[in-house]
């Protein structure tokens, strides 16, 4: 435990000496939130205000390409020296890639704040209990956990800092579910994908939890699609992890 | 077995098809420093990545600090520390804050990390630049920095590979001050040169490696009595006359040096055998400007065990 600690603050540190990453990071989603609801939003028509509508589905957003950097500071453990160090000094490689998933869970939860506080600066208004926004909390940080994970074992799989980046790609899965867009007003061939991919539970479970409205059994889909993708991706780093450094 | 630091019995390892490694038998007492000497491709990286549990050997044992690499894979890390060919540090850290987190991954508490990080700094000449970030950092402070991260944890046992690959000479002199340091204080270094004169200096065993085997094994002055013992040190009157005598001699020279017209030549010392090799190298005389007999070096000791000469070894 210490270890991991040591890891995480380690990885939070790493965070810090790149301000310009950081400020990417945290500004992307911002502006990304700021272009829906400003240029886009005027133009849909789907019975709310669309700030209510697309914010939880903007924090989805938020949490892939905030957990998507994983692979990126994975793969450079990977591909420096200080890897052998670690090794060498016997801290396991659960506590090397686990140091970067909880680094990316800490840094998830700071620019989630920074971008739920522009969402009610801009006119979103959680109907939320208590529970419900417990709730929203829980999946979302499930969410990150999970993402972060499969960003890690992405960023054990390829061998260059450039093939990390490709992780970002995941946000595109996004735009393919119901987060900026009901799924029924989707073309017929894409709607069997955006319906049972795992963004539009997640995202409809935030979205119902923070409205107050019910969300009924779509968060246990949520959270199965969210603890399968962790198991899959943590055991999938595991195998990565004792190959790479086989 | 218990004076014995690191022994290794039939290292074989290959990669595919590519045997790195053909059986390589090590014994380094405990609290010595002992060099392990090879070119290019000679096996000596794989050799350290193998002893320090970072890779696993085909076949063979290994026992390091007592402990078997493999069986006893976590207590072998507890002991050892490995520096290798490349710095192993968080650029975008400071020297301190590197220390300190290798210090906490060792197991210290938060304050001894502290002390400890200083107490290296300042044994390492980092404490001045100790607040910036090690990745502006001159070769030299970094692999300074990175040796002190290496001794952190007070490994009984110490691997460096090529420590000075890549360093100007004061920052090779440097290390090599740290080296002989570590080694009063009774820990066991193993270190894998290229430079003859390193391993001459620091070690108190060589090994010789070429091709994956060792090829001869003892301390430098036993390694230099296995071949004649002297050379003589030919320097030519120009260019034309060293093209010639180089072609007359055909390989058999120790060392060639053109800028310096010089040729190396191994020979008994023996002052009739100098005169017959002179006139049998320059029967007419007009070739050798003057000559000069000297005891082998380890580059003519190289020559002799492998038959062939490392290209990139300045002769010591």
């Amino acid at each position: 435990m210490p270890d991991t600690l040591t890891m995480t603050g380690r990885s939070l540190r790493l965070t810090a000496r790149k301000p310009d990453a950081l400020i990417t990071a945290l500004m992307l989603p911002v502006l990304i939130m700021i272009v829906f609801v400003y240029l886009f939003g005027g133009a849909v028509d789907i019975g709310t205000r669309y700030v209510t509508y697309v914010v939880p589905g903007v924090l989805v957003l938020c949490a892939i390409t905030g957990s998507s950097a994983t692979a990126i500071t994975v793969c450079q453990d990977m591909t420096g020296g200080i890897i052998d160090r670690f090794r060498s000094m016997d801290v396991s490689g659960l506590k090397i890639v686990g140091g970067h998933v909880a680094g990316s869970l800490m840094r998830n939860i700071g620019s989630t704040i920074l971008l739920f506080a522009v969402a009610v600066g801009i006119g979103f208004r959680p109907h939320a209990s208590v529970a419900g926004f417990a709730g929203a909390i829980g999946v979302l940080l499930l969410f990150v956990l999970a993402v972060s994970w499969l960003c890690a074992s992405l960023g054990l799989l390829v061998t260059s800092v450039e093939a990390a980046n490709s992780a970002n790609f995941l946000m595109f899965i996004a735009y393919a579910s119901s987060a900026f867009a009901p799924v029924r007003t989707m073309p017929w061939w894409l709607r069997g994908f955006a319906g049972n991919q795992p963004i539009t539970p997640v995202t409809e479970t935030i979205r119902g939890l923070l409205l107050g409205q019910p969300v009924g059994a779509r968060i246990w889909v949520a959270v199965a699609w969210c603890g399968g993708i962790l198991i899959v991706s943590a055991a999938a780093s595991a195998v990565l992890f004792s190959r790479r450094t086989a | 077995m218990s004076g014995l630091g690191i022994e290794t019995r039939g290292l074989v390892k290959s990669y595919g098809k590519t045997r790195v490694l053909g059986g390589v038998d090590l014994s380094v007492p405990r609290g010595s420093v002992y060099a392990l000497l090879g070119g290019n491709g000679a096996g000596k990286t794989t050799t350290i990545r193998i002893l320090s549990t970072l890779s696993r050997a085909d076949a063979g044992e290994v026992r390091v600090a007592g402990f078997d690499v493999l069986r006893e894979r976590h207590e072998v890390r507890r002991a050892i520390s490995l520096t290798g060919q490349y710095a192993a540090l968080d650029e975008a850290q400071t020297g301190a804050e590197n220390l300190r987190m290798m210090g906490r991954l060792s197991g210290l508490s938060r304050q001894a990390a502290r002390a400890r990080a200083a107490e290296l700094l300042g044994r390492f000449a980092l404490t001045e630049p100790a607040r910036r970030q090690a990745g502006t950092y001159s070769g030299g402070m970094r692999r300074r920095l990175d040796l002190a991260a290496s001794l952190v944890g007070r490994p009984q046992v110490i691997f460096l590979d090529e420590p000075t690959t890549g360093l100007d000479l004061p920052s090779r002199q440097g290390m090599w001050e740290v080296v002989t340091g570590l080694a009063a204080d009774g820990v066991t270094i193993f270190l894998t040169t290229q430079n003859l004169e390193e391993a001459d200096r620091l070690a108190d065993r060589i090994a010789v490696l070429d091709g994956g085997r060792l090829v001869a094994e003892g301390t430098a002055a036993e390694l230099k009595k296995r071949v004649a013992g002297q050379r003589l040190d030919l320097r030519l009157r120009d260019a034309a006359a060293f093209a010639e005598l180089t072609r007359r001699l055909d390989g058999g020279a120790s060392f060639a040096d053109p800028a310096a017209l010089t040729v190396g030549v191994p020979t008994d010392g023996d002052a009739a055998s100098v005169r017959a090799l002179l006139d049998s190298l320059d029967p007419d005389r007009s070739l050798v400007a003057d000559f000069a007999v000297h005891g082998a070096s380890l580059d003519d000791v190289f020559l002799a065990l492998t038959g062939h000469a490392k290209g990139e070894l300045a002769h010591a």
